[in-house]
């Protein structure tokens, strides 16, 4: 009889709660997901699969402006604070750490540390104060608060690449009479570009889930998908909640897929 | 080769860190390398010599002295408007780059017209034999093909020096010996200054015309081969090229009295306690009784194959080491605790500073 | 050093900053400098319909502790208060306990996969990481609500006659963020454990350590780290948490979060709710310095 070996890394009941554990994780989701194709409107009776949840949020208009306004602020969101973390990412790595640094690298993650309800309580008086005075409302508010918070998101995998990134290379373009600017355009960014990419889908993800903040800042009428929903739920719950939140989860990890795909080539 | 020199440094200095921590990577090195020459700076890792080429390639500057090309000062001239090309120990192939655009890179930044680029990079792509890779990812390259892409990429541009940093440590031995003929061809054939960096003797000894010896940030000795190997100037010089063997002699008018007691003739121009070199094959061994020979016991035998160490202690204990040419038969006939009587070879004892 | 060399490093420094300015100015406006506010309103007096009065006042952090009654006149302790930011840290602590206690298996489990397998099963933990907050709260919220999956299973299977009623409770909203946060847990102990080097572990049984020493004695004390980065990671969050409470709790149950919401709405005490979000800070800014503090203390032992 075949004896398996002594498995030294295994310890028992670390498997068994590990599968519970996604079991946990994706029961919920899978539950959500499922219950969106139900032509029914409680749990309790499961009708036929159909799309009439689907159908029914397409025509939604305030699902649709909804969707809209998040993909238009997500989308300027991504691109203005990748650019911005960009930027960050090269003044922060590969040179002699300089005084201050620490302050950006605190000021950079600082939307990672403070809780988001007590950003979005600030930025309700301050932006609540600049509304009042200037009598400007648009959107430029939520796609400035989501650029801020989107700031980190975008940096994270832009510095990594950066780390990773052999510096002899750019000392080899000065070599060969490449100016500064000549050896950013030729050979710096056309190999941090998949960590630029990464951070701006990120970034987007991020912009994509907010709640609280948006919730907080936004004025009458500046519902995005997130927040609709967010009202949505004080209400009588209907299948049409599971299609959005599907929508969005189909999104979410169709971007993910993409960004593994993109940082894996890396290795 | 010409006597003009193309680069010359002058009393540089470079130090890193500041205040009590400083360190300095090179201490007043002064030295001329000549139009055309392939010039080797040989030392062990940490003394200086990788330092001393990127002060040449414009990556670093000194904290003093100056550094000229063709007698201009280019000691603060950004490395990027330098006639000068590197080959890095790294290569530094750019990974989202082809072979032929690799290649053509220097030669595109120079602003050269789209034609002069092709037929340069073809050119050089011939020159070191990837004609059939210009449009490989250099990833996909072996180390011996990236050396070589390395290579044709600095050259391209037709630099007036051309430094090489290690360029062959990360090759294997059989690879590298074939790029050390490769190297001196192609420099044969461009006639373009090299300022080649290695801590390997062998790969200094086979290519140069001249070779700087370096070691704590300061240059020990500059000549050719065989005056470096023959007549080096210091102990840390005789000892870092080849082997060597070390006495402590008293000199005393034509001849010096080893501390063994036995007297050897060597014309020796100064009196007093001297430090006298030996290389291992300039040793003789003879019969034990053979007169005017040095008694010597053999302490330890260890066989190399085409040659035998043949380790040595004399009266006074001083331990020599000479190597003996393995006879065909394999047994030159020495055992571990015999008595041999020693000779030097004429010429072969020198005196060296510390 | 010669003054080329100190030119060229002002020069890097200079364009360090001036590469970091735009997004410091950013992050200036839209998240650090709107703290300053929070600070400034929390000194001024509340105005009758909301917002606030320019005069000083200390009502706003006193408050958070007593309140006036309006007939004696006189400060009773505010219970309420007290109860939801007992509630609050209770629950974070919950929260982060059992988040470690199935999150370290479950990072484990994916560490000591095979690595095309391991690839895998970080992607199924990814996946929730990202996916919105809101989402996976209304997800468990399917499960556990009154006519959800978890009472329909159960009463179908005759375990229960009646179904339980877990929503809007302390123990839906542990649920809940418990399950929000798990893969903040799972990430960085995932990392911790990948960089532990498993011959330890031979090392460890050759020595004639049991599992359960090894667990206690090497594995733990090693990936430490990890363990403090998960603590934080889900701590913070939980005890800021607004939406799973609010979506949960039901507006009943309240934590900090939904308490200083409220005060900018129906409460209309803007004072009092520009304090409560700094003490909220402050907490959690200790948590942070003291992972700080331990993170540093380790990189020097190690």
């Amino acid at each position: 009889m075949a004896k398996s070996s002594f498995q030294v890394a295994r310890l028992p009941g670390f498997s068994t709660v590990a599968l519970l554990a996604f079991l946990a994780l994706y029961v919920p989701i899978l539950t959500l997901v499922v219950y969106s194709f139900n032509s029914e409107t409680t749990m309790g009776n499961w009708g036929e699969f159909s799309w009439k949840w689907y159908e029914r949020a397409w025509d939604n208009q305030a699902v649709k402006d909804a969707t809209l306004r998040s993909l238009i602020i997500a989308s300027f969101a991504a691109v203005f604070s990748t650019a911005l973390a960009t930027m960050a990412a090269l003044g922060t790595t590969r040179r002699r750490s300089f005084k201050g640094q620490t302050f950006i690298y605190v000021m950079i993650n600082q939307p990672l540390m403070v809780p988001e309800i007590v950003t979005a309580v600030a930025l309700m008086i301050l932006f609540g104060l600049i509304k009042t005075i200037t009598g400007v409302h648009g959107l430029g508010y939520l796609i400035l608060a989501h650029t801020a918070f989107c700031i980190p998101f975008a940096y994270l995998p832009i510095r990594a690449r950066l780390e990773g990134m052999d510096l002899t290379l750019e000392t080899a373009a000065a070599d060969l009479y490449a100016s500064p600017w000549a050896t950013f355009r030729r050979v710096t960014l056309p190999i941090l570009m998949p960590g630029v990419i990464a951070g701006l889908m990120l970034a987007f993800v991020v912009s994509l889930d907010d709640v609280v903040i948006t919730e907080f800042v936004k004025s009458a009428g500046q519902d995005t998908l997130p927040t609709y929903m967010l009202g949505q739920m004080r209400r009588q719950l209907t299948p049409e909640i599971n299609a959005i939140s599907t929508g969005l989860l189909v999104i979410t990890v169709v971007l993910l897929t993409a960004f593994f795909l993109l940082t894996r080539k890396k290795d | 080769m010409t006597e003009r020199n193309a680069i010359e440094a002058r009393n540089v200095v470079k130090a890193f860190g500041q205040g009590d921590s400083a360190v300095r990577a090179l201490d007043d090195v002064s030295v001329e390398i000549r139009e055309g020459e392939f010039f080797t700076l040989l030392g062990p890792s940490g003394c200086g010599k990788t330092t001393l080429l990127r002060l040449i390639a414009g990556f670093e500057m000194p904290t003093e002295g100056v550094i000229l090309l063709d007698g201009q000062d280019i000691t603060y001239l950004p490395p990027n408007r330098r006639p000068v090309n590197t080959v890095f120990q790294s290569y530094a192939l750019f990974p989202h780059l082809t072979v032929a655009q690799n290649i053509a890179f220097g030669l595109e930044m120079q602003g050269k017209p789209a034609a002069e680029v092709r037929a340069r990079t073809d050119e050089m792509l011939a020159l070191v034999k990837l004609e059939t890779m210009a449009n490989r990812k250099t990833s996909q390259l072996s180390g011996g093909q990236q050396q070589r892409v390395a290579l044709a990429r600095a050259l391209a541009p037709q630099p007036k020096v051309l430094l090489l940093d290690e360029p062959l440590s990360a090759l294997d031995l059989k690879l590298r010996q074939a790029m050390q003929i490769e190297l001196k061809r192609l420099q044969v054939e461009t006639g373009i200054t090299f300022v080649f960096v290695t801590h390997d003797q062998e790969e200094a000894l086979t290519m140069s015309d001249r070779i700087g010896v370096m070691s704590n940030g300061k240059l020990q000795q500059v000549g050719t081969a065989k005056e470096i190997y023959t007549r080096p100037k210091n102990r840390f010089v005789a000892s870092f090229i080849g082997e060597t063997n070390f006495l402590t002699a008293e000199a005393e008018g034509g001849k010096v009295r080893l501390g063994s007691g036995d007297v050897v003739n060597f014309d020796a121009p100064a009196k007093g306690t001297v430090t006298l070199t030996v290389r291992p094959e300039q040793l003789r061994l003879g019969p034990a009784d053979e007169a005017g020979a040095i008694a010597a016991t053999i302490s330890n035998l260890v066989y190399f194959g085409t040659d035998t160490h043949v380790h040595l202690e004399l009266a006074d204990k001083t331990e020599l080491v000479a190597r003996v040419q393995s006879p065909a038969t394999g047994d030159a006939g020495f055992e571990r605790g015999g008595k041999v009587g020693l000779r030097f070879a004429p010429g072969a004892l020198q005196i060296v500073g510390d | 050093m010669s003054p080329a060399e100190e030119a060229q490093i002002k020069q890097s420094a200079r364009n360090g900053w001036l590469l970091s300015l735009p997004a410091i100015v950013v992050l200036t406006i839209a998240a650090s400098g709107p703290l300053l506010i929070i600070l400034l309103y929390s000194f001024l007096e509340g105005g009758t319909h909301g917002n606030v009065v320019w005069s000083f006042s200390t009502e706003g952090w006193s408050s958070i502790l007593w309140t006036k009654d309006i007939f004696t006149d006189s400060y009773v302790w505010a219970d309420a208060h007290l109860a939801i930011f007992w509630r609050s840290v209770k629950l974070s602590l919950m929260t982060t306990l059992i988040t470690f206690v199935v999150g370290f298996p479950t990072a484990w489990f994916i560490a000591t996969r095979p690595p095309k397998a391991r690839a895998f099963w970080l992607f199924l933990i990814t996946i929730p990481f990202w996916t919105n907050l809101l989402i996976r709260t209304y997800a468990i919220n399917e499960v556990i609500r009154v006519e959800g999956v978890l009472n329909l299973a159960l009463m179908q299977l005759g375990i229960i006659a009646e179904p339980l009623r877990l929503i809007y409770t302390d123990t839906a909203i542990f649920i809940g963020m418990a399950y929000v946060y798990l893969p903040l847990m799972v990430l960085p102990l995932f990392a911790a454990i990948d960089r532990f080097d498993m011959r330890l572990l031979e090392a460890s049984y050759d020595l004639y350590a049991s599992r359960w020493h090894i667990l206690r004695k090497v594995i733990l004390p090693i990936v430490k780290p990890g363990i403090i980065a998960g603590s934080i990671l889900v701590f913070v969050p939980s005890l800021g948490a607004y939406v799973t409470p609010r979506v949960l709790g039901g507006g009943k149950q309240m934590m900090i979060g939904n308490l200083i919401e409220l005060q900018f709405g129906q409460g209309k005490n803007w004072p009092l709710g520009a304090a409560l979000s700094l003490t909220l800070l402050l907490i959690v800014t200790v948590a942070l310095l003291y992972y700080v503090r331990v993170a540093n203390g380790e990189k020097k032992h190690g």
